[in-house]
């Protein structure tokens, strides 16, 4: 029951940082490898406030949303523009922007290593509190229902907008968007930095229960990828599904067997969707 | 075409030739960085010799480095066995690795292929250490040999040369015609008749083989083998910078690209140790940005305005 609980709290916060890179592969189709510095970086900026002014994380969302889609916004029209634009082909667009990521994340790194190098350690909302019987920290439930509640409204803007309908559209076909008088190039600005936001802002709500550090970011950006994989790329339904089963596996092989094995534990999960379900678990084969 | 392709094996050899002297000439420190460029250039040869007409951007040479080094670590330590036992068998152990992770991702898209080799190194070595710690003990693994740099740097020559011959026959076999077609579009290579899976899994069995050899060559250099140190995902990020920066279309390329790197690398690392990270995205970008090619692309293209230039 421990497990189960904790599983899916962590979930929570999973499930959004997932849903951020989705959008940013699924709409904007980068491949973007920086995304669990991004991550971090939301980590460090309310690690940052609450040292240095005492914000609470909670506030210090407000200011790195609007930051980080500012900044996400500039890194893709002026870095991965370019690169679409050049593109003759998909898997050449693939290639070049995982290197391109690639670059990012390193840069990111290592500018945080320079403003941080050592654990973003602070105490923030750690009395415990009952839930099922089991005992968690508050921190982790607040992050959870805050998680909870940025994706709800994502998936309603998703899904019952005008701008969500459009993002829709150009996921499912850039070419047929561009015919009915969609600015697909603007949505994939849009759609790649809410989905940088989203998970910069996911950064701050793990860093109240969880202890990072500037080069931590590819275990995120590995984890949100088999996630997204795992659930079917664009498959908002699929994500939250995955990260639940990634989450409580996670938690369960680290207090079952050891916490250095969880990476491995997010392999072998991958290892049987590759195997078994490549399509994600709710996508059809394609013909 | 035929006298051209012997030409170039000429011209390799002879350098290959000149390469063999550094030992008798340079001093101590030169040295030891001329086998860690020799080291690179024969890993990013094997390297190219998959991802250069695949496309596939393969992160898994750490792993694979990390096998090597770490076999040859636990068999002399643990077991006692020859350093040449452990040396033969750890590439195999990699191939059959390389073979597993290939039949398992390159029937599907690359990028299925980058990230699970992404993760690679990290996981094995969460794994190697697990396993070292509750059914091993931690004990320090000793590599002692009697081997000098200058021996070191010969046996990396040796597979560097090997790489290049066995990259240059594959260019001119029937694989590597398949891996050109696929490279170029594989639905099309799909429909000639090609099994594009099997062919990728191949040459990827063959750069798991070396990047395992090299790591296993290398060990004794180290004399104390650590997991932390051996599977570094850092390493993978090199050897793709370093053939990517040199060229990864031309066998020659990540030649071109190791050389100069290795210097810059060695001189950043020593005159600010702190901004290596910084330093690898930067270079990562310059290459995406300005140079998509390596530099093999900037020559040919010089090349090519030269000869226009003159007729």
């Amino acid at each position: 029951m421990d497990i189960l609980v904790s599983g899916l709290l962590l979930a929570g916060t999973y499930a959004l940082v997932a849903m951020g890179l989705n959008l940013q592969y699924g709409v904007a189709r980068i491949m973007n490898l920086a995304n669990g510095e991004m991550l971090v970086l939301g980590a460090l900026a309310s690690f940052w406030l609450f040292v240095s002014a005492e914000i609470s994380p909670l506030l210090a969302i407000f200011l790195v949303a609007p930051l980080s889609f500012a900044g996400n916004w500039l890194i893709y029209r002026f870095l991965l523009r370019p690169l679409v634009k050049r593109s003759k082909s998909q898997g050449q667009l693939e290639v070049d922007s995982i290197l391109a990521t690639f670059g990012m994340s390193f840069i990111l790194v290592g500018l945080m290593l320079s403003i941080h190098g050592a654990y973003f350690t602070y105490e923030f909302l750690t009395q415990p509190i009952t839930i099922l019987g089991s005992i968690v920290a508050l921190n982790r439930f607040i992050a959870f229902l805050i998680a909870v509640a940025i994706g709800a409204s994502l998936y309603l803007w998703l899904n019952h907008t005008r701008p969500g309908t459009a993002v829709r559209a150009v996921a499912v076909s850039p070419e047929a968007a561009g015919l009915v008088g969609i600015d697909v190039a603007k949505m994939s600005a849009i759609a790649f930095a809410i989905g940088g936001a989203v998970t910069a802002v996911g950064g701050a709500l793990i860093s109240t229960f969880i202890t990072l550090d500037a080069s931590i970011g590819i275990i995120f950006t590995m984890k949100a990828l088999i996630i997204v994989i795992m659930g079917g790329v664009g498959d908002i339904r699929g994500a939250i599904v995955a990260a639940i089963i990634l989450g409580i596996v996670e938690t369960a092989v680290a207090t079952l067997i050891d916490p250095g094995l969880t990476l491995a534990a997010a392999y072998l999960i991958f290892l049987l969707i590759l195997l078994f379900r490549p399509q994600g678990i709710f996508g059809r084969r394609p013909t | 075409m035929k006298v051209a392709s012997w030409k170039e094996l000429g011209i390799a050899a002879l350098i290959a030739l000149l390469a063999a002297l550094v030992p008798l000439v340079f001093d101590a420190y030169w040295l030891s960085v001329s086998v860690t460029a020799m080291m690179y250039i024969a890993l990013c040869t094997s390297w190219a010799l998959f991802s250069g007409p695949t496309h596939y951007i393969s992160l898994a040479t750490g792993a694979f480095f990390g096998i090597g080094g770490y076999l040859v670590g636990t068999g002399m330590s643990d077991y006692e066995v020859s350093f040449w036992v452990m040396a033969a068998i750890s590439p195999i152990v990699a191939t059959l690795l390389a073979a597993l992770i290939g039949l398992a991702t390159l029937r599907l898209s690359g990028v299925y292929f980058v990230i699970f080799t992404l993760g690679l190194a990290e996981m094995i070595r969460n794994l190697v250490s697990w396993i070292q710690n509750n059914f091993l003990g931690s004990r320090g693994l000793y590599v002692l040999t009697d081997f000098t740099e200058s021996h070191i740097y010969w046996m990396l020559l040796i597979i560097a040369c090997f790489v290049y011959l066995l990259g240059w026959l594959v260019a001119r076999s029937r694989l590597g015609f398949a891996l050109k077609i696929i490279g170029n579009d594989e639905a099309v290579a799909k429909h000639v008749g090609i099994n594009t899976a099997m062919s990728k899994v191949i040459l990827f069995m063959t750069t798991g083989f070396f990047a395992a050899l090299v790591g296993a060559v290398i060990a004794p250099r180290y004399t104390y083998i650590e997991p932390n140190q051996v599977f570094s995902p850092e390493l993978s990020f090199l050897v793709v910078i370093m053939a990517l920066l040199g060229g990864a279309g031309r066998l020659w390329g990540p030649l071109v690209g190791v050389i100069p790197f290795t210097l810059i690398w060695e001189f950043v690392s020593i005159q600010a140790p702190n901004s290596t990270t910084l330093f690898l995205g930067v270079v990562f970008l310059l290459i995406v940005y300005v140079l998509p090619h390596g530099f093999v692309g900037r020559i040919e293209q010089l090349n090519k305005k030269l000869r226009e230039g003159r007729s």
